[in-house]
């Protein structure tokens, strides 16, 4: 395997052709600032042993590796699930806020400001908020903050204030455009808390190192159990941390590394290179370079674009991009229910989807699968009732 | 400077650096292409109430620097079905006697292909081009294809610009420098920033291109002020809420001859 895959990036922010820093001049230093901070605080033990701690005294870390047995007879493939839904919060999405936290507390800011689609990046910045004492505003589209109600109260509880996106397609692309008009002004003692590997450089990279810790532990934990890395990693991607982090554990070993998107979100499949919210990558997009909007059923995939190290290892060949249907996922989301008495959020539901259907095809029987289980389906409850009712 | 011997100016700044020789301060009103039906002819009634060039923005679907009012322009102009290329169409025939600028985000230029884009905008006429998602860092093919067919791309100055920072963007940029005069999106503002005079001492310490300072320049007494030490301002969402308010074409080409008017008296 390539050693130089999912390293840092080349100075400017690039992986491949892929990335950069497509920014006004206004945010230009602030970036730059940012870098700087991150390489300084990513080189210090102090700052891990900080990070690690807590990680581990209050978010739970490590999270299981659990083996399902029943759905793994079921689909006659041995299937590990890495269960980041047993993480505070409910999500892989604490890793990098708290991270985040630490860095911007470093740096002396004292508000973070988010985006949020499915709501579980914004409560997991309010939980770092309220946890290093922080001010924290979360922009959520409305059509967001309608399907995913209870998590705009979890946040209000935990002292966020949470604003609706009117603009645009009132979904997560335009939450990233409100936070970063916001951070516009605001630089001076806020720091965007961005959600996923996606934006500007230096984020890509540093979500991904924040993310990291998914992949390390897993690939520990599937040794402990299998003797032996698994033939396939499996994560879903909507911008595209938790894989991210997961791959970067798994890029140098044999296994296969397989992102899922969601058929109606799907940059990867549907989309061209293009620019948006700081990065180069690919986009759904029109022939005149409008963003298009994305549509399905998980507000935490409904993101027309996909992090840009993403579109570097589907364009070196590391790692394949594949997309599940709504219809899929329900499915899934069913099934792991049924069978492992695990109920996921519907955004992993997408990588057990792709699972469900590819074993004993492009899966072949009795070859070991990792999925990243990103994140618990407690937020999706009542949303599924509704589509399956 | 250093490199003013190979430095090709360009129709858009020789256009203004006449103007200022002439002891004229620059308006560079800003129109919203598409954005309702009669565009054109108010890009020409502002020309005629006496700007020096006109901005035009090509719409984009997620215009990340700009505040409300020129999202609901652009918004507007995307529902009416306006694309770069007809943008471009209708600039050809204009047939005003200021240079045009363009204003729009990466990805519009991107999609089309640097080069493509660069000649359409030379075809159409158009002088200059002011791309603010594209910073100095990530500007060297586009401003090289641009230069190639011709048109000024216009670099911009924020307030967090260091002014090591700012000499070298001042030295790219072509037309004019673009300073914003306050860190945040476009839009209205009851009172001038200091930083806005700041950033327009900053960029004129280090080149002699003009300097026009746009974000947060609402109104004939802001102009003004800003003009103490800026060659000019570029006027843009209190023109356009104007606009979208429904005023006539002749009533907001009246705002503009009134920041004129400011202008002149200075």
């Amino acid at each position: 395997m390539t050693a130089s895959l999912m390293g840092p990036p080349d100075p400017s922010g690039r992986f491949g052709s892929f990335g950069g820093r497509f920014v006004p001049e206004s945010l230009v230093p602030a970036c730059g600032e940012l870098e700087r901070a991150f390489a300084e605080a990513w080189g210090d033990p102090g700052f891990h042993a900080e990070l690690d701690a807590v990680l581990r005294d209050y978010g739970g870390r490590p999270t299981p590796v659990t083996e399902c047995r029943r759905l793994s007879e079921r689909l006659g493939v041995r299937l590990l699930l890495k269960r980041e839904d047993l993480a505070h919060t409910g999500s892989h999405k604490l890793n990098n806020v708290v991270g985040q936290a630490l860095l911007a507390r470093r740096m002396g800011k004292r508000r973070l400001v988010a985006e949020t689609g499915a709501g579980q990046h914004g409560v997991a910045a309010a939980t770092a908020a309220a946890l290093f004492g922080m001010d924290c505003l979360v922009f959520m589209g409305a059509v967001d903050m309608d399907r995913q109600a209870l998590n705009v109260f979890r946040m209000e509880l935990l002292g966020a204030e949470v604003q609706g996106v009117e603009s645009g397609s009132r979904t997560l692309k335009d939450a990233v455009n409100e936070a970063l008009r916001y951070w516009v002004a605001e630089v001076e003692d806020t720091h965007y808390c961005i959600g996923s590997v996606m934006g500007p450089h230096p984020y890509p990279y540093m979500v991904r190192e924040f993310q990291r810790v998914v992949g390390t532990e897993a690939r520990r934990q599937c040794r402990e159990l299998l003797g032996a890395d698994p033939s396939w990693v499996v994560a879903c991607v909507g911008g595209g941390s938790n894989a991210a982090g997961t791959f970067a554990g798994f890029v140098d070993s044999g296994a296969a590394l397989v992102g899922v998107e969601a058929a109606g979100g799907a940059a990867m499949g549907h989309g061209v290179p293009g620019v948006v919210h700081g990065m180069k990558s690919f986009l759904m997009q029109d022939e005149a370079g409008q963003i298009a909007e994305a549509e399905s059923i998980s507000a935490g995939l409904d993101y027309p674009g996909i992090g840009p190290e993403h579109a570097h290892l589907a364009e070196v060949g590391r790692a394949r991009y594949e997309q599940a249907t709504d219809a899929e996922v329900l499915e899934a989301f069913a099934l792991l229910a049924r069978t492992e008495g695990i109920i996921p959020a519907l955004e992993p539901a997408h990588a057990l989807a792709w699972v469900v259907r590819e074993a004993g095809k492009a899966i072949a029987l009795g070859d070991t699968v990792l999925v990243t289980l990103s994140g618990r389906g407690d937020k999706d409850v009542a949303q599924v009732r509704e589509l399956l009712s | 400077m250093s490199t003013a011997p190979a430095r090709l100016e360009g129709r858009l700044e020789s256009h203004l650096r006449h103007r200022r020789h002439e002891g004229r301060k620059l308006l560079v009103p800003y129109v919203t292409a598409g954005m309702r039906p009669d565009w054109l002819h108010v890009v020409r009634a502002v020309v005629a109430a006496g700007a020096d060039a006109v901005e035009i923005g090509i719409p984009f679907s997620d215009p990340m620097i700009d505040g409300p009012i020129v999202q609901a322009a652009s918004h507007a102009a995307l529902e009416r079905g306006t694309t770069p290329a007809a943008v471009l169409e209708a600039l050809s025939g204009a047939d005003v006697e200021v240079p045009l600028c363009v204003m729009t985000y990466y990805n519009v230029v991107f999609r089309a292909g640097t080069r493509r884009f660069a000649s359409s905008l030379a075809e159409a006429g158009v002088a200059g081009a002011i791309v603010p998602d594209l910073p100095l860092e990530e500007a060297g093919e586009w401003c090289a294809d641009a230069g190639d067919a011709g048109v000024a791309t216009v670099l911009l100055v924020a307030p967090s610009t260091s002014e090591e920072r700012a000499a070298r963007i001042a030295a790219r940029s072509r037309g004019f420098v673009y300073g914003v005069g306050r860190m945040g999106v476009t839009g209205e503002r009851a009172q001038l920033a200091t930083s806005a005079l700041e950033v327009a001492r900053r960029v004129r310490r280090v080149t002699d291109v003009p300097v026009c300072i746009g974000i947060g320049i609402s109104t004939a007494e802001q102009a003004r002020e800003v003009c103490a030490e800026a060659d000019g301002v570029v006027v843009g969402s209190a023109l356009v809420r104007r606009l979208l308010d429904g005023a006539p074409a002749d009533e907001a080409a009246g705002f503009v001859a009134e920041l004129r008017h400011a202008l002149d008296e200075t």
